[in-house]
């Protein structure tokens, strides 16, 4: 057994190509996470067509551009230029401020700003309104805050646990599970699959080994690699992201530690019934990775999906895990929030050792 | 640890209705050399599979020194020694790496059963730190037999462990398998080559899933029970055709550099023969008497085989 650990390490090391998978990717992916797929706003571009340039649609537009949300692309003449520059692509919305402004808002209220937004992209468009009119109320309460009003409804939110809606915080758990997910399921189907198809593995058959030495042989390695790799990721979401820190860190540890035996044995599952390397690796990318990306509640959100996938999301075991690493992360939360959870993976990780060890196969074909 | 002893009743096997063994029997004694002799197809992978507990009989029974290969294949895993026809071991670790990884996995070391590979092993020691990707086919062959005996088995299974082999580098496994079984090992090999034939102590004849004859090389050879005459002549694609166009003839098939001939019954006089081939524009003939070999008894038996066939369908 100790030689069988041995002799996959040399495996690993040598290989260049499985060396860059393992230590070359999970940098990239979460930098490329971070950084360039990314739901917040920064400098949108806009237009601005002021029909009255007084006071307050300047403070206005002072207010909304120095922001950080927006960069003003253009300043528009007329109504017709707003089709115009949509058209050509230059800005995400157009804020058009009616004449007499200032007038209306001061003496005969209504005053009306009209949004238009580039809803093409849907959700930017969403996020851009909602941010300009946030800032235009706001610029209105402190018009108002001087002059008693009959009745007013003073609304406070508060973003908990992100306050500043970051979408790395979103980003880092959803990366880290797909990561340990892709690098140990797919990594040890892969190498057991290359054993079949090299004939190495009718050398291990007709020896003495018995198929769970074969097994753990195989994904000790892994498991150390792997639980590197989310060091590694855990270390730049800290550092690069400003990722906080809330939870107990052993406790996080922990489960990812769980997370990664839980993938390790799906990867020997998938081994079992495929022959070859590609077999392996298609059916890790298609059984495994999709599932995790789309129905993780990662990046779509799960209370949005149709009934059935709703369902069918709860047997994803990366769902469980991203709600864990939310709870530790970023609410700080101990074990007795996580437990539920905790103990579906296990149970989901017994059943798949389990199920691995009864279709390896001790014979040929 | 003995010699195994290897009973084969009645095996059959078939892959999705084809059939690849039709009711396979024979006894391999104690530190026998035992040859299956067949071209490609003829079953003997399949059966050496079986015989590895790999694969599972359809019908009929193996037992390697009592242990039955279905029931008890975790005991006898642990007295096997098997090569299979590929090159099986692993490409990016080195000659020392792949030996030391297969007497782990049997439990033993390198040390402990230095002496029973030690004359193969020396031959590839100084290219121990050598991935075994890239050793020659003859080295690679010399390592595999090295892991596969690391373990000091009492069965060695080698599926045919020459083919690929230059002439040089088989010469040379056959010596080392003459060696081992002076050490108490059962030896089992495969191959397609007829001239390894007289190598062996008893040899099985192979052809498409079925055993032709089971015998000692000499034997074989001793009830070939014809006149064989090796002709060469300036033509000698037309002279095969020829031959086998002869109302006398038996058989007739290339051999090397000549045409063995197969008469009926055999010739006194080979003038008549000399003359009604150079009727049909042959010269510089040369007809001689030879001694027959495994290959020709195997080609007969093909034959006779094929013909008793064709009556049967």
């Amino acid at each position: 057994m100790k030689g069988f650990i041995i002799k996959e390490f040399m495996h690993i090391f040598r290989d260049r190509r499985t060396m860059l998978i393992l230590f070359g990717m999970p940098i990239i992916q979460i930098l490329l996470f971070g950084y360039a797929i990314t739901n917040e706003i920064n400098n949108a571009q806009i237009a601005i067509l002021d029909h009255s340039n007084d006071q307050s649609t300047r403070e206005i537009t002072q207010k909304i551009l120095s922001s950080g949300y927006f960069a003003l692309n253009t300043k528009l003449n007329s109504a017709e230029e707003i089709e115009k520059v949509f058209r050509e692509g230059k800005i995400k919305e157009a804020i058009v401020f009616e004449s007499d402004f200032d007038k209306k808002l001061r003496n005969a209220p209504p005053a009306s700003l009209q949004l238009i937004t580039d809803a093409s992209d849907p959700n930017t468009a969403n996020l851009l309104s909602n941010y300009t009119q946030a800032i235009a109320l706001d610029y209105q309460k402190q018009l108002t805050a001087a002059m008693p009003a009959p009745a007013r409804l003073n609304i406070q939110s508060t973003m908990q646990y992100n306050p500043e809606l970051k979408g790395v915080f979103m980003f880092v758990p959803g990366t880290i599970t797909i990561l340990l997910m892709l690098i140990s399921a797919m990594m040890t189907s892969i190498s057991i699959a290359r054993e079949k198809e090299t004939g190495t593995m009718e050398v291990l058959l007709v020896s003495p080994l018995k198929p769970f030495h074969i097994i753990v042989g195989k994904v000790i390695p892994y498991i150390l690699l792997s639980f590197i790799n989310a060091l590694i990721i855990l270390v730049l979401a800290a550092t690069v992201f400003g990722m906080p820190f809330q939870g107990s860190l052993l406790l996080l540890l922990l489960e990812s530690i769980l997370f990664i035996v839980m993938a390790l044995s799906m990867g020997i599952l998938i081994s079992t019934v495929s022959n070859s390397q590609q077999t392996a690796m298609l059916l890790s990318m298609f059984a495994l990775m999709l599932p995790t990306i789309l129905l993780s509640g990662f990046i779509f959100p799960i209370e949005n999906m149709p009934f059935p996938l709703q369902i069918f999301s709860h047997i994803m075991p990366s769902k469980w895990f991203i709600i864990i690493i939310k709870n530790i992360m970023l609410k700080g939360l101990g074990i007795a929030y996580v437990w539920k959870e905790t103990l579906i993976l296990v149970a989901m990780t017994f059943f798949f050792i389990g199920l691995s060890v009864k279709k390896f196969n001790i014979r040929l074909g | 640890m003995k010699p195994a002893e290897v009973k084969i009743q009645n095996i059959e096997k078939s892959y999705e209705g084809v059939k690849a063994l039709y009711n396979i029997s024979l006894d391999i004694q104690p530190g026998e050399l035992f040859g299956f002799i067949g071209p490609d197809g003829a079953g003997k992978t399949t059966l050496f599979r079986i015989m590895a507990s790999l694969l599972l009989p359809d019908a009929g029974k193996i037992t390697v020194s009592g242990l039955d290969v279905v029931a008890n294949y975790k005991e006898l895993r642990h007295i096997l020694g098997y090569m299979p026809g590929r090159f099986s071991l692993y490409p990016d670790l080195s000659v020392e790496e792949n030996l030391r990884f297969f007497a782990g996995v049997h439990g033993t070391t390198i040390k402990q059963n230095y002496d029973l590979i030690k004359d193969i092993y020396q031959q590839i020691e100084p290219f121990k730190n050598r991935p075994a990707g890239k050793l020659s086919g003859g080295m690679k062959q010399k390592l595999a037999l090295s892991c596969a005996l690391i373990h000091k088995p009492a069965l060695l299974l080698l599926d045919e462990p020459t083919t690929g082999v230059d002439a040089v580098s088989r010469q040379e496994f056959w010596n080392m398998l003459k060696h081992l079984k002076k050490e108490g090992i059962t030896i089992v090999v495969s191959t397609p080559y007829m001239d390894e034939a007289s190598l062996c102590d008893k040899v099985a004849l192979m052809q498409k899933g079925q055993i032709m004859d089971i015998e000692k090389p000499a034997v074989i050879v001793e009830k070939f029970g014809y006149q064989l005459l090796s002709i060469k002549s300036n033509r000698m694609f037309a002279l095969l055709h020829d031959l086998q166009q002869f109302e006398h003839s038996l058989s007739a098939y290339r051999f090397g550099d000549s045409i063995h001939y197969i008469p009926e019954s055999p010739i006194k006089d080979f003038n008549i023969l000399s003359y009604k081939l150079a009727e049909r524009g042959h010269s510089e003939i040369v007809i001689k008497e030879t001694q027959a070999v495994v290959e020709d008894c195997f080609i007969l038996l093909m034959q006779q085989s094929e013909k008793a066939h064709g009556i049967n369908s």
